[in-house]
């Protein structure tokens, strides 16, 4: 099986090409956005951490992963000139990828009128450049597909987790890396993830994973509850089976690796197997950090119909309640409603999803994609909480 | 047609996928599509909840994904409402603030 896309410098292969615009301090994120508005496929992107270097190490991290993905086509990184977090930090950990890659200074250009104009200047002959590039065909072992559930309702571990999970397994045959991330959906379910784990230090790693996120959330102060009332008149009796219904839609395959996401450093998947990636839940984070692993692709299922779309990760949504569907047509790639109607079987809906996958990744545009610029943010624990819970985010 | 889905096959449990009453009966269907056979329900069961396959006693794991998803805190019989009232979880038990009426 093989998808088309772009053949990258450093190896791996984009399946769009954008021109990431990239804030590295909150003063020029006016700058990036305005040039991203005036250039069709240009991205900006940005961190609100302040301009520190010290700390920040892990916004340095998730920014070089984000720059580095591989639908990143072209990068300017644009500073003020009076930052700690220079952009230097960026590019010299940039220079192995081989992308076209630019810097701009607001102050050395003299102010943020002319940063405007000049970033516009680049990002288009980047986009110029970018347009000559041809799509060539590729192993699936090459495409990395991140899988994240949200807005989910009592069909979710029924219809859209439980077609993603037989779509993931297809992908596994075929080599794909498949990435999961979100540690507190997983509490409940680690006895799963231990069985499905492919080696000992998988276990121990996901086992790390999990008690840190038990712990960050059993502070005092923090105001969290594993189950609410609205999981509960949906079906769901036990922290184990919502879990599981989560976890659904990684499918049946071992867990080969769990990907560090921490001030040390920010992992990928190496080989073909299913990924547990360290993180969090919140969305636009999340959709952030597998794009920082790597991930060229995001498919995203719900039950109450969210129209999540990733910035830089074209975003297949599989809705699994035919009610929202239908309320959620035009955002909604894939009907998984048709299974609770019974038109159709999980199976059946679940090789759909993997031909959609193949299909978006070789260039059909999904319903959101181009309408709204996708959802970003980064993700940076706070190291005094890290500390007062006994978390260390190294594996 | 009412309907449940018997997600793996060492499942105990079926979730309905439509809203059935007391004395329906529900095919249940596995991740194929194909049907297993039909169980008499006892009572209503809402879409989404689950349905026994097999008889529990108290104590009994509760299978589903394949998986333990907690047990039967009552003896179950087949056909029965599978939910907090007769199971709960090995893990976390769900905090007192949260209302568990499900009717």
């Amino acid at each position: 099986m093989e998808f088309s896309g772009y053949q990258r410098n450093d190896g791996r292969v984009g399946i769009r090409n954008l021109v990431l615009v990239c804030a590295v301090v909150e003063c020029v994120e006016g700058i990036a956005r305005k040039i991203a508005e005036r250039v069709k496929s240009a991205v900006a992107v940005t961190h609100h951490y302040s301009c520190l270097h010290l700390g920040n190490e892990q916004v340095v991290n998730t920014m070089v992963g984000i720059a580095e993905n591989p639908n990143s086509a072209g990068v300017v990184l644009i500073g003020m000139g009076c930052e700690a977090l220079r952009p230097e930090i960026f590019s010299e950990r940039l220079s192995g990828s081989g992308k076209p890659l630019e810097i701009l200074s607001c102050r050395e250009m003299g102010g943020t009128a002319r940063t405007i104009d000049k970033g516009i200047e680049i990002a288009r002959n980047m986009e110029d450049d970018n347009r000559a590039l041809e799509r060539e065909p590729f192993p699936l072992d090459r495409l990395v597909v991140a899988v994240k559930c949200g807005g989910s309702d009592a069909t979710s571990g029924l219809a859209a987790n439980a077609s993603l999970g037989v779509a993931v397994d297809h992908l596994i045959r075929a080599g794909s890396p498949v990435v999961f991330t979100e540690p507190i959906e997983a509490i409940g379910g680690e006895e799963e993830l231990y069985r499905r784990a492919a080696n000992e230090e998988v276990r121990t790693r996901i086992e790390r994973v999990i008690s840190n996120e038990e712990n960050y959330w059993k502070m005092s102060g923090a105001r969290m509850e594993f189950m609410c009332k609205g999981n509960i008149d949906g079906g769901l009796s036990s922290i184990e089976e919502k879990a599981l219904g989560a976890l659904h839609k990684t499918g049946s395959a071992p867990i080969v690796g769990v990907l560090e996401n921490s001030a040390r450093k920010c992992e990928r998947p190496t080989v073909s197997g299913i990924y547990f990636q360290d993180g969090t839940h919140l969305e636009a984070q999340a959709v952030t950090n597998l794009a920082a692993a790597g991930a060229q692709i995001l498919v995203f299922t719900t039950g109450v119909g969210a129209a999540l779309e990733g910035l830089i990760t074209p975003t297949i949504r599989v809705c699994g309640n035919p009610t929202s569907f239908a309320q959620m047509k035009a955002d909604m790639d894939i009907n998984a409603g048709t299974i609770i109607e019974g038109r159709e079987s999980i199976e059946e809906v679940g090789s759909r999803i993997f031909r959609e996958i193949i299909e978006v990744a070789s260039g059909k545009k999904t319903k959101l994609e181009g309408l709204v610029p996708g959802v970003f943010d980064i993700y940076r624990p706070d190291p005094r909480l890290d500390s007062l819970a006994g978390i260390s985010r190294r594996l | 047609m009412n309907r449940a889905i018997m997600v793996n096959s060492e499942d105990t449990v079926a979730t309905l996928l439509n809203h059935a009453e007391a004395g329906d009966s529900v095919h249940i269907l596995t991740a194929q599509g194909k049907e297993t056979g039909t169980v008499k329900i006892g009572e209503p069961i809402s879409m989404g909840h689950k349905v026994a396959l097999l008889p529990m006693k108290e104590g009994d794991k509760v299978i589903k994904y394949g998986a333990v998803i907690g047990q039967a805190t009552r003896p179950i019989r087949v056909g029965d409402h599978v939910h907090v009232h007769n199971m709960k979880s090995l893990r976390l038990a769900i905090p007192l603030n949260v209302p568990t009426n499900t009717k």
